[in-house]
């Protein structure tokens, strides 16, 4: 998402310094230990080192726990229904592509009864960021099982293991057209999840993150063996996606992948030996669907005079 | 040659020329074109309506359509077309039986016949090319048809069109349309400098040689009339001293929304709703304008909400089956109070229904659709006119009550042709954009006005406005509202809204006198065909009048009063009832029009009602023999 701030349409707007607790909402109340702490701690962390008004941001969520993500964030925020977040948020960027946009879905929200809208959204590429907060569970309903439970995992639908190989997020996103930005980080990993979220907002075009994530309720132990062991972690890294030094000496397993590389994007999104976080793929020259669609206004008197005409043609 | 003229009670005047062509003059008649789908009917009779319109005549147009784009040749069910009636004063409905029936083959010829849709004694003009076809089964169709068309009393003439039409064009199919218009501009005495401009405009896409065939085939038809017909009909015409628009109900939709300042139209394709985006589609780009066709008809509702959030004028066009899945989006903006208006173009239901036919039966779930108590405003356009005015009323209220606004319109209105008083354009109408400016300390999301509900809503971007909208309920903060009281007041307050605009409400107008035996009450297009039904009973000596309500949810006011001065209140509505004869049907279980249902939870007046489902618009001579079935017995009021 590109940081450019319309400040021609509040010019009366005083510059001030933006720090974390501008940014703070409500008291969060996720579960302790919750995943989705630490999300919006980083994303608050963003915020401020982006200096982004409250007033010229938009979280916008569906349903589920996640989704009451707007509620802590102190910005404007759209907590509307289950799995038509991005709809709604597009909705706003054609009308104003000045604001800083968020999407906050759960993996029930995005991947099952919204998936139409992220296939869609997707290849809008609309300027936004769009985080799916995965847990592989529905949460707020109590324990039933989501398109990304693992197989055979037990839940209150299924409670004789899931029936389906779990879906890939990661895959289905890169196979649509006109995606433009596609990433995986873990809430686990506060500076990956920060340096994916930089990334992202930075990136002009439909920023689609899935960030992996536990639910100490309900599949707690789902990462256990991926928290306790960074062996099992890949990091890609690339300048043109993200690069974190920082954790080279825990996670040792550091791939280099040019996120311009759709091929080497899929390949490596498909396999299943390590849980790979980085930017998977990005390419800017995608067409955004606001700026495709962007037009100038008129006055109201331009208007009447351009309505007048046309209605000659229907004239007697 | 006889023809009836249901609408008035003058007789038509009849005279010969001095060349032996037989003249009728009178001030109504009605002209079907009908042929497969494809071969051009409904572009024929378009023309042939906007002529007419343009010459000063009233002009109601109606399209038959099959529910395929191409369906079988030369069936029954594929018939395809278009009614035009024109009158020599405003025609408001489509009629009764057609006067004159061109027919590019005899089934779909007999569809009409079967349909009860010919007048005895109707000009009927054949294309004969199936007579002498070189297929045995064609010819035998062909034989059996006119034996089921014989006795009728149809004055039936055979038009070698095909054979006309190959002098010009290659492929007849082609070209038979234009060939027809010929006919009837000759037999209707149209202006053919105002007939090749309307082609001109009909056929703007295609390239010049298409407009110089078309014309051709126009004067082949003129010419080929003029020497074979030995009749024709004079309508006189009365050209209006004021600017008139001819065009139809979702046309007239497209441009009310841009007279209205809306700027986002959100949609997904669906029948009979489509066109509106078609129109907006050519013209709304030059305002600013955009149409968004959504993935499905959700996404419509949620990016029309999304940018009606950021302050957008933002709609979304829809029929029956999408409004059924824009239900949720529409809770969520009335318990949010995003400004939304929603147009549903209603056809046949419920589940896929009848999409091309016209029905009014969307009018309960528009009202009550949505799971749990959502008011919201609901109003209806009963003419082509206000298909257009409905737009500016219809943003003006969702902005000042911040809800949802659904306007009704049908199948009828969608696709049929009207002239109408062209609107002088009101800057005001435009509206303005939403106040952004900063947001005074201590102001609150939803500060509702304790008497009325009313708020004003902050827009992204604004300063000091943020909050987090929520589908939850919440207080006036927007938090959500974790303490039982919270709940109900908020939801008095979105209802009473309602009551405040109900407040602002004129009662409706009674057609005929204030009080008497029987009160008809209508909404939707039905309007028409209810008035002149009603007419023609009172000129019968029938004590009747009627009523036509635009507003839906809230009611208009002082409905209760006006019923009680009738003897009898009945709806006449296109949804479907049980009638009271039918078996194991009570009083206590009878399933009653929805506009009956409606008014009697309000009015707790015993409102009867007469519905049909019949896929077509009411004819106004039903309705009169429903308004004299219906009559009280004995004395009067």
């Amino acid at each position: 998402m590109s940081g450019h701030s319309c400040s021609l349409l509040f010019p009366v707007e005083e510059d001030r310094e933006y720090t974390m607790s501008d940014y703070q909402g409500a008291q969060a109340r996720w579960c302790p230990g919750c995943g989705d702490h630490s999300v919006l701690t980083a994303m608050q962390r963003l915020l401020a080192a982006e200096q982004l008004k409250p007033e010229q941001t938009v979280f916008v969520s569906g349903i589920g726990c996640s989704s009451r993500f707007p509620h802590y964030v102190s910005s404007y925020g759209f907590h509307g229904i289950h799995g038509r977040a991005l709809p709604v948020a597009t909705g706003i960027k054609l009308h104003r592509p000045d604001l800083h946009v968020f999407v906050v879905m759960g993996d029930g929200d995005c991947t099952s009864i919204g998936a139409a809208h992220w296939l869609h959204a997707t290849r809008y590429n609309v300027d936004m960021v769009a985080l799916m907060l995965d847990n592989n569970i529905y949460g707020l309903t109590k324990m039933q099982t989501s398109p990304t439970t693992p197989e055979g995992y037990r839940s209150n639908t299924q409670p004789l293991g899931s029936y389906l190989p779990a879906l890939n997020p990661i895959e289905a996103t890169l196979g649509v057209t006109n995606a433009s930005f596609v990433a995986q980080t873990a809430e686990w990993m506060p500076a990956h999840l920060y340096a994916t979220f930089e990334a992202a907002y930075r990136h002009r075009g439909f920023a689609f993150v899935r960030v992996l994530q536990r639910c100490p309720v309900f599949t707690g132990d789902i990462y256990q063996d991926a928290v306790r062991n960074p062996d099992m972690i890949e990091m890609l890294e690339h300048p043109d996606g993200i690069e974190v030094p920082d954790l080279h000496p825990i996670y040792q397993n550091v791939h280099r992948h040019d996120p311009r590389n759709m091929d080497a994007a899929r390949e490596l999104a498909e396999k299943t030996d390590r849980i790979r976080v980085g930017v998977f793929f990005r390419d800017e020259s995608r067409p955004r669907y606001e700026e495709t669609r962007h037009l100038p206004l008129h006055t109201t008197d331009e208007k009447i005079g351009i309505l007048n005409e046309e209605l000659d043609k229907y004239a007697v | 040659m006889t023809m009836n003229s249901p609408a008035t009670d003058t007789a038509a005047d009849e005279r010969r020329t001095g060349d032996g062509v037989e003249v009728i003059r009178d001030s109504m008649r009605t002209v079907e074109i009908v042929s497969d789908s494809g071969e051009g009917a409904q572009k024929c009779g378009q023309i042939f309506g906007a002529v007419s319109a343009k010459m000063g005549n009233g002009v109601w147009t109606v399209e038959i359509i099959p529910a395929e784009i191409q369906p079988p040749a030369r069936s029954p069910a594929g018939a395809s077309g278009n009614r035009i009636r024109i009158g020599t004063e405003e025609v408001t409905n489509w009629g009764d039986r057609t006067d004159v029936c061109i027919a590019f083959n005899e089934q779909v010829l007999l569809a009409r016949h079967r349909l009860d849709a010919i007048e005895p004694g109707a000009l009927i003009l054949v294309e004969n090319m199936w007579k002498d076809h070189r297929d045995e089964d064609v010819r035998a169709e062909w034989v059996a048809a006119m034996e089921e068309l014989d006795g009728h009393g149809y004055r039936l003439i055979e038009v070698p069109m095909e054979e006309q039409c190959l002098t010009v064009v290659d492929d007849a199919r082609k070209g038979k349309n234009m060939f027809a218009l010929g006919i009837l501009s000759w037999v209707f005495d149209r202006d053919l400098d105002l007939t090749r401009d309307q082609i001109a405009h009909a056929f703007r896409k295609k390239s010049e040689e298409v407009y110089e065939k078309n014309v051709k085939l126009l004067d082949l038809g003129y010419a080929w009339a003029g020497d074979n017909l030995g009749v024709r009909i004079e309508i006189p015409t009365r050209p209006s001293s004021e600017d008139m628009l001819v065009m139809n109900g979702n046309q007239a939709v497209a441009f009310g929304a841009v007279a209205a300042g809306m700027e986002l139209a959100a949609m997904y394709p669906i029948t009979p709703a489509t066109s509106v985006s078609h129109q907006l589609g050519e013209i709304f780009h030059r305002f600013g304008g955009i149409v968004h066709q959504a993935e499905d008809e959700i996404a419509a509702a949620g990016v029309a909400i999304g940018a009606s959030y950021s302050g957008k004028v933002a709609f979304t066009i829809t029929s029956g089956p999408g409004l059924a899945l824009k239900t949720e989006f529409l809770g969520l903006a009335i318990m949010s109070e995003i400004p939304l208006v929603v147009v549903d173009v209603q056809r046949g239901g419920p589940s896929t229904g009848l999409p091309t036919k016209v029905e009014q039966s969307d009018l309960l779930a528009t009202i009550f659709g949505q799971p749990g108590d959502a008011p919201h405003v609901v109003m209806a356009a009963a003419t082509i006119e206000e298909c257009f005015h409905s737009m500016v009323t219809a943003r003006r209220i969702a902005e000042t009550f911040r809800t949802v606004v659904i306007v009704l319109s049908d199948a009828n209105l969608a696709t049929g042709v009207q002239p109408f008083r062209r609107p002088s354009l009101n800057a005001a109408w435009m509206g303005s954009r939403p106040d952004t400016s900063p947001v005074p300390e201590g102001k609150r999301p939803y500060d509702w006005d304790e008497k009325t509900g009313l708020s004003q809503r902050f827009i992204p971007g604004q300063p000091g406005g943020m909050h987090t909208l929520t589908g939850l309920a919440h207080d006036e903060e927007s938090h959500v509202a974790y303490a039982s009281a919270i709940n109900q007041h908020s939801s008095a307050m979105r209802s009473r809204k309602l009551a405040v605009l109900h407040s602002t409400l004129q009662p409706p107008k009674v057609n005929g006198p204030d009080s008497g035996d029987l009160l008809i009450v209508g909404w939707g297009s039905t309007k028409g065909a209810i008035e002149e039904a009603v007419e023609r009973a009172r000129a019968e000596g029938a004590s009747v009048s009627s009523l036509h309500v635009r507003f839906l949810s809230p009611l208009e006011p002082g409905l209760k009063e006006i019923f009680q001065r009738f003897r009898k209140v009945m709806t006449v509505e296109i949804n479907y009832s049980d009638d009271p004869d039918d078996p194991f049907i009570t009083d206590e279980n009878r399933r009653r029009g929805q506009l009956a249902w409606l008014l009697r939870a309000n009015t707790l007046v015993d409102v009867d009602c007469w519905t049909r489902v019949l896929g077509e618009p009411l004819r106004p001579g039903v309705i009169l023999d429903v308004i004299r079935a219906n009559l009280p017995k004995g004395g009067a009021a």
